[in-house]
């Protein structure tokens, strides 16, 4: 009867004590790029994470949470070592960020495998929305396709009869062409992929300025995107040609930018003047804090912290499987409105055409004109089974 | 293609040209003269393309951009040789490389600190952002056929100062025999600073040029490092003669293999296949072009006598 009576009040002195380690603290790991090619824009990360968790008081659904940052440093070998670290000796609940789709694809079955929620803040590729896809990972992103399939949609409607293509010459350059011609109808005049990290696009610009085509579509990220559009303005190809472009013109890019990029036509799923109160808030105390506009990737890793606060407080666990079934069910809080998601965890959303405007201040930034597609969800769920 | 558009290429290929030479002549001559394997050239373009873009948003002056950072881009070089590099000379060129890519994760993490991640504006003025007709109904930017300008100003005015003067004449015995040369009571330490500041100031100069072009961010020199050690090699390490001529050659192979073989494969195999060989082969084209001439002629094209 004693030993009974020992017994009980140890297995009790113990559940509440691992209830105490393990349900009262959510840990995040948070990878990104903080140095090297692409420093810039996850600087912007951080500084966002860093705002959502001021904006919630340090708690995410309630519980006290800790953030640890990790730095890719853009490569996928030392991405694999952070998440190992991250997921073996810290035992995050939830590894969150990534800019690159090359780095997702290397870590994405070593965290989903290990019983670890993955979140997205940004890479979409396609196997992973499709037939690789994980119930254990969730995008607060887009699908890669997608984007350019707007750009497509919008240009196709718009009667653009001909257009000329350049991207990058890697896997996304080519990704994002082919979500491109998914949606655009008319006939493509040239198709040129260029070198990755490219700075100089001056013969490229001597060849289309010879092909006289009547649209240019663009996929330059990052510097890339400086470099030609820049060159671009100083060449006066405007004359010549109207730039159409994903992921070039941003918040990251602007300021190097100015006043060359205005006009510049993009889509995007998010703008800093998209108009509902998480936003406005977002945005406004971004610029109050950081002293600039945050761009997309800002606000998508502002997002992924409001999804796992919502995952975390409507489930009232750390548990991966109950986290990505509040997940799935959808109506996340985020800068783009309450968010709906498909049957592979990858959101189904607007897409809005953007152009490059002065504000009030004449800061160069970005202003929604039309949406281009509503609830638009991506070409590859169809192929995700759980 | 036309021959419009053809001889519109050659002009991109040269402008591409003549900036590979000016980050190329001092490279050439640090290897050549010194034995130095020297591989934070690349951050002097950087720093120059900083310093002028820092000066010309401080002043709203571009042109007070470019004279501000000459001198700074040289008293960098300056310091630079005396500091660090003046102590490696005798160390082999394992040791060397270690330090010089020591270097320039220094200098990238020291922009970063000084100036942020992000990518600074920097745009040339109103006044020279125009167009010239080169040929009938082919306007060209005026901003690139001034880089050709001032690239070919300088590679004469190198020419002339080694060929024609005193020091030129020591710089030339320093590349051919340093021992002998300071045999002969040429203060080598004095001349290897010298051309290690002048050589800073050239591809300094390379950046300021390239700054309002391309964006001007933490380790934007490194690719153009890769292909300046390209053109030393194929031009002879020690060369400025031969580093001059490979690298007119590197801007044209590079430009017309981006532009051409895309076209060419086209005629061979399925669009594609083209799209995707095209452009990989182009990245390859000056590398494939170094290969050849080190088959042919190990010590590159131009080497200098006695070497």
């Amino acid at each position: 009867m004693k030993t009974k009576l020992i017994a009980a009040a140890m297995s009790a002195a113990l559940a509440a004590g691992s209830s105490a380690a393990f349900a009262d603290t959510v840990k995040v790991g948070y990878m990104t790029t903080l140095t090297g090619g692409g420093g810039v824009i996850g600087a912007q990360m951080k500084n966002a994470v860093d705002l959502a968790m001021e904006h919630m008081g340090g708690k995410l659904g309630g519980m006290d949470a800790e953030i640890i940052f990790a730095d890719d440093q853009r490569k996928p070998d030392v991405a694999k070592q952070l998440v190992n670290r991250l997921i073996k000796s810290d035992k995050v609940d939830v590894v969150a960020g990534i800019i690159w789709s090359n780095l997702l694809m290397a870590v994405h079955k070593q965290v989903t495998r290990a019983d670890t929620l993955l979140i997205s803040s940004n890479a979409g590729p396609s196997p992973i929305a499709g037939g690789e896809c994980h119930p254990n990972f969730v995008s607060m992103s887009w699908q890669n396709d997608q984007t350019p399939e707007a750009m497509g949609e919008y240009m196709k409607n718009a009667g653009v009869k001909a257009a000329y293509l350049l991207a990058p010459n890697y896997q996304a350059g080519k990704d994002m062409l082919s979500g491109f011609k998914r949606f655009y109808d008319g006939e493509i005049v040239g198709e040129v992929y260029t070198k990755l990290g490219q700075t100089d696009f001056q013969a490229e610009l001597s060849t289309l300025r010879a092909a006289k085509p009547p649209a240019t579509f663009i996929f330059q990220p990052g510097g890339m995107g400086i470099n030609f559009i820049k060159q671009w303005e100083q060449a006066g190809m405007s004359e010549v040609s109207k730039l159409y472009t994903v992921f070039s013109v941003d918040g990251v890019s602007l300021p190097a930018l100015k006043d060359s990029a205005l006009g510049t036509i993009s889509t995007q799923t998010w703008s800093p003047d998209l108009d509902n109160a998480v936003n406005k808030k977002f945005v406004a105390d971004y610029k109050a804090k950081f002293g600039g506009y945050p761009s997309f990737y800002a606000a998508q890793a502002y997002d992924t912290m409001l999804a796992i606060d919502y995952a975390v407080g409507k489930s009232g666990s750390t548990d991966a499987e109950k986290m990505r079934a509040v997940l799935a069910s959808g109506d996340i809080p985020t800068t783009r409105g309450p968010l709906q998601m498909n049957s592979n965890n990858f959101p189904v959303q607007n897409f809005y055409l953007r152009e490059a405007v002065k504000d009030a201040d004449g800061v160069v930034t970005t202003k929604i004109i039309e949406t281009v597609f509503e609830n638009h969800g991506d070409a590859y769920a169809k192929d995700c089974s759980f | 293609m036309t021959v419009t558009l053809l001889l519109e290429q050659i002009f991109n290929g040269l402008q591409a040209g003549v900036t590979l030479f000016l980050i190329a002549a001092g490279l050439t001559l640090i290897l050549g003269i010194m034995d130095f394997v020297f591989l934070a050239h690349g951050s002097q373009v950087m720093i120059g393309a900083y310093a002028a873009s820092a000066i010309t948003i401080a002043t709203d002056n571009f042109f007070l951009g470019i004279l501000g950072a000459i001198p700074i881009t040289f008293a960098s070089g300056y310091l630079l040789e005396w500091l660090i590099i003046r102590h490696l000379y005798r160390r082999d060129h394992m040791d060397q490389v270690l330090a010089t890519f020591g270097l320039i994760l220094f200098f990238n993490e020291l922009i970063r600190i000084g100036f942020g991640p992000a990518a600074l504006f920097s745009n040339f003025p109103p006044s020279i952002s125009g167009f010239v007709e080169i040929l009938p109904d082919t306007p060209y930017p005026v901003f690139r056929l001034l880089i050709i300008a001032v690239g070919l100003a300088c590679a004469l005015a190198i020419h002339l100062f080694v060929s024609r003067t005193r020091v030129g004449a020591m710089v030339r015995a320093g590349a051919s025999n340093p021992e002998m040369a300071a045999a002969l009571g040429i203060n080598i330490k004095i001349l290897f600073r010298f051309i290690f500041a002048a050589g800073a100031t050239f591809a300094g100069l390379a950046g300021m040029m390239i700054g309002p072009l391309t964006s001007v961010e933490p380790g934007m020199g490194e690719p153009l490092l890769i292909l300046s050690l390209v053109v030393i090699i194929i031009g002879g390490i020690g060369s400025v003669r031969g580093a001059f001529i490979a690298a007119i050659i590197i801007g044209l192979v590079d430009t017309m293999g981006r532009v051409l073989l895309p076209v060419i494969l086209r005629e061979f195999m399925g669009n594609a296949a083209a799209d995707t060989a095209g452009p990989a082969l182009a990245s390859m084209s000056v590398y494939i072009l170094m290969a050849v001439v080190l088959v042919f002629r190990p010590k590159g094209l131009f080497p200098p006598k006695g070497s």
